[in-house]
């Protein structure tokens, strides 16, 4: 396990007793949670637990009904000024990659920090081809999405997002659309970001990748936080049979 | 013949079996491929060939050319009598535009090309400096076709007609229903009710009232709804009937194309923190049309031949212009000929707009670049 040096005390992700209906159904149940900054937090749990939800209701693209959430000190509200402000704080990855397919990797990267964060033209594409290099891709810059792996569309659009050079990044199930062999080199990536001491909300089923950089583990079943605690405590001795369940699952075949 | 051997791993990669490619396999397979195939190749080229040995005797070998009446060209020889378009090709073409300056159409209609060349082919040389002259273009043709101005001699619009007729109306109302269409198609998926309803309403409207009947309207009551003291002349008021018929058509294709990408899109656009406009400009827009291509072709096509719609309410559309020609005596009972070669000029335009719009399909494929 890596050591997080880091992890300060400074929170900059707060949810105080969270509540998320999809109609009638209660789908996140009296959610909260505190990140700090620099910290790496691995959300699992079975499909339909809430986890993913749980995520993006942090930049909004889902809307909490009751209770707060705080990011970087700015309330999540309907306030349109403030929603924008923290999503360009906050990066996002998507399980499936959603990048542009109209445009090339580097105007994928360009877009947002060009017109979002009016960046000079010049200046935002020597940012991208900077990240680009970072997730090892550089020579791809001029092609469009579909001409790439899997594996290569997730790493442009973990430097896509990068590139608006975000506080806190989201990763709602990134190599779950992947083939087995291309996992490995976007979690290779992530723990590279990990290094760099980014603040990382990560919903997976990697295990591997939770022991190895993860600072706090959680377990969500049907909305709610069940269990939470660094890995090691965690899959040595969970201590609620619900996650005992769960990772006698995931782990034993 | 013996299998060679090779090693696990060293396997090379061989040419296809003889006869499955190449121009001698596309035939074999697609023309003799059975016995019941290869008669229907046989009897096919057989028919074919009377076929095309007849109408080419109709439309070239026997035809004639020029002469003064149908009875002078039956005279001569018995195919097509093309005199009737020869001797009356400057109204099928201008109508009843004065023949002293007709040359001002001609220089429109050779310098829309120009102004199109920058819109229509996005890799163009220069193009920053044609798209300056494509946004002066309306004017300049303005005031080159209509006079007034200038010195120029003022031309009435009663005068107006053929394939002339056809170009200004058809261009004029694609031009304009393409931005019109596309609001409509973001007005009708807007959050806001008021916009979302007042687009529904008139999409619903457009599309549910026959385009005659709209031209009705042009004609006789357009004025009644319009604010007092303006007038626009039945030429303008048929654009914008042109204009409302197709937007509300391309609104719904387009409006399909939006429907088609998928929410991913919208969610990492919002994830990056763009705003309305910006994903709309961005990532909707150039995704939606680029879906819509061929239904926007589609709906140009089908305003372009409704132009011909136009003879009912007085205006002499090229078939307005070859009805006159079949009233004059001398060419009375041509209709095959007139009809055919007003035919072909709308097939003409209409095939090219088509190959365009593959073209472009192609272009803008960034799957397989």
């Amino acid at each position: 396990m890596v050591v997080n040096k880091n992890k300060s005390s400074k929170p900059v992700i707060e949810i105080k007793e969270m509540h998320k209906w999809f109609g009638n159904f209660h789908v996140l149940k009296n959610i909260s949670l505190g990140v700090n900054q620099g910290e790496r937090i691995v959300i699992c749990g079975p499909s339909g637990s809430g986890k993913s939800t749980l995520i993006r209701c942090i930049n909004r693209l889902e809307v909490h009904q009751q209770g707060d959430i705080i990011v970087n000190n700015v309330e999540l509200t309907g306030d349109l000024k403030n929603l924008e402000a923290i999503r360009s704080d906050v990066g996002m990855v998507f399980q499936s990659f959603n990048l542009f397919p109209h445009l090339t990797v580097l105007e994928n990267c360009t877009l947002a920090p060009i017109w979002v964060k009016k960046l000079p033209k010049k200046e935002a594409e020597e940012l991208a081809m900077e990240l680009l290099t970072r997730v090892k891709i550089p020579e791809q810059a001029l092609k469009y999405p579909g001409q790439l792996s899997g594996g290569q569309q997730q790493r442009v659009a973990i430097a896509r997002s990068l590139c608006m050079q975000p506080k806190i990044m989201l990763f709602d199930e990134p190599t779950s659309a992947l083939d087995p062999e291309m996992i490995k080199e976007v979690l290779d990536t992530m723990i590279e970001l990990a290094e760099t001491g980014m603040t990382m909300l990560v919903v997976t089923h990697e295990m591997g990748f939770a022991k190895k950089v993860a600072d706090n583990v959680i377990f969500m079943d049907e909305g709610e936080i069940i269990e939470q605690n660094d890995p090691k405590n965690f899959f040595n001795n969970p201590k609620n049979d619900r996650t005992k369940l769960f990772l006698s699952q995931i782990l034993n075949h | 013949m013996s299998e060679k051997t090779y090693k696990p791993g060293n396997y090379p990669d061989l040419p296809p079996p003889p006869g499955t490619v190449g121009v001698y396999g596309w035939i074999r397979q697609n023309l003799f491929s059975s016995i019941s195939n290869s008669l229907l190749t046989i009897i096919s080229v057989v028919l074919l060939y009377y076929l095309i040995d007849g109408i080419i005797g109709w439309f070239f070998l026997d035809a004639v050319f020029d002469a003064d009446s149908k009875i002078a060209c039956r005279k001569i020889d018995d195919g097509a009598c093309w005199a009737v378009i020869t001797r009356r090709v400057g109204q099928f073409v201008y109508g009843f535009y004065p023949e002293a300056e007709r040359w001002r159409i001609d220089i429109t209609f050779l310098t829309m090309f120009i102004a199109f060349a920058p819109l229509l082919y996005p890799d163009i040389p220069k193009r920053k400096w044609l798209l300056y002259f494509s946004v002066f273009y309306p004017f300049f043709a303005f005031v080159l076709i209509m006079g007034g101005y200038f010195g120029l001699q003022k031309i009435e619009y009663s005068l107006f007609g053929g394939f002339m007729l056809t170009v200004i109306l058809g261009v004029c109302g694609i031009v304009c229903s393409l931005p019109l269409g596309i609001l409509l198609a973001l007005g009708r998926q807007s959050n806001l009710t008021v916009v979302r309803t007042l687009s529904v309403c008139f999409i619903e409207f457009m599309r549910g009232v026959p385009l005659i009947t709209l031209l009705f309207v042009a004609s006789s009551m357009l004025n009644y709804f319009l604010p007092p003291g303006t007038n626009f002349s039945i030429l303008v008021r048929v654009i914008i009937m042109f204009t409302f018929f197709s937007a509300a058509y391309i609104a719904e294709v387009i409006r399909g194309g939006i429907q088609a990408i998928p929410k991913g899109q919208y969610e990492a656009a919002d994830a990056l923190g763009m705003n309305y406009w910006q994903k709309t400009r961005f990532i909707t827009l150039p995704q939606a049309l680029k879906i819509s291509i061929p239904g926007i072709v589609n709906t140009f096509i089908g305003l372009y031949k409704d132009t011909t719609l136009v003879v009912v309410i007085g205006l002499l559309d090229p078939l307005g212009i070859g009805r006159a020609a079949l009233a004059d005596t001398k060419w009375n009972g041509l209709s095959t000929e007139t009809y055919l070669f007003v035919a072909l000029f709308f097939f003409v335009s209409c095939f090219a707009m088509s190959r365009y719009s593959l073209w472009l399909e192609n272009k803008l494929n960034t799957d397989k670049k």
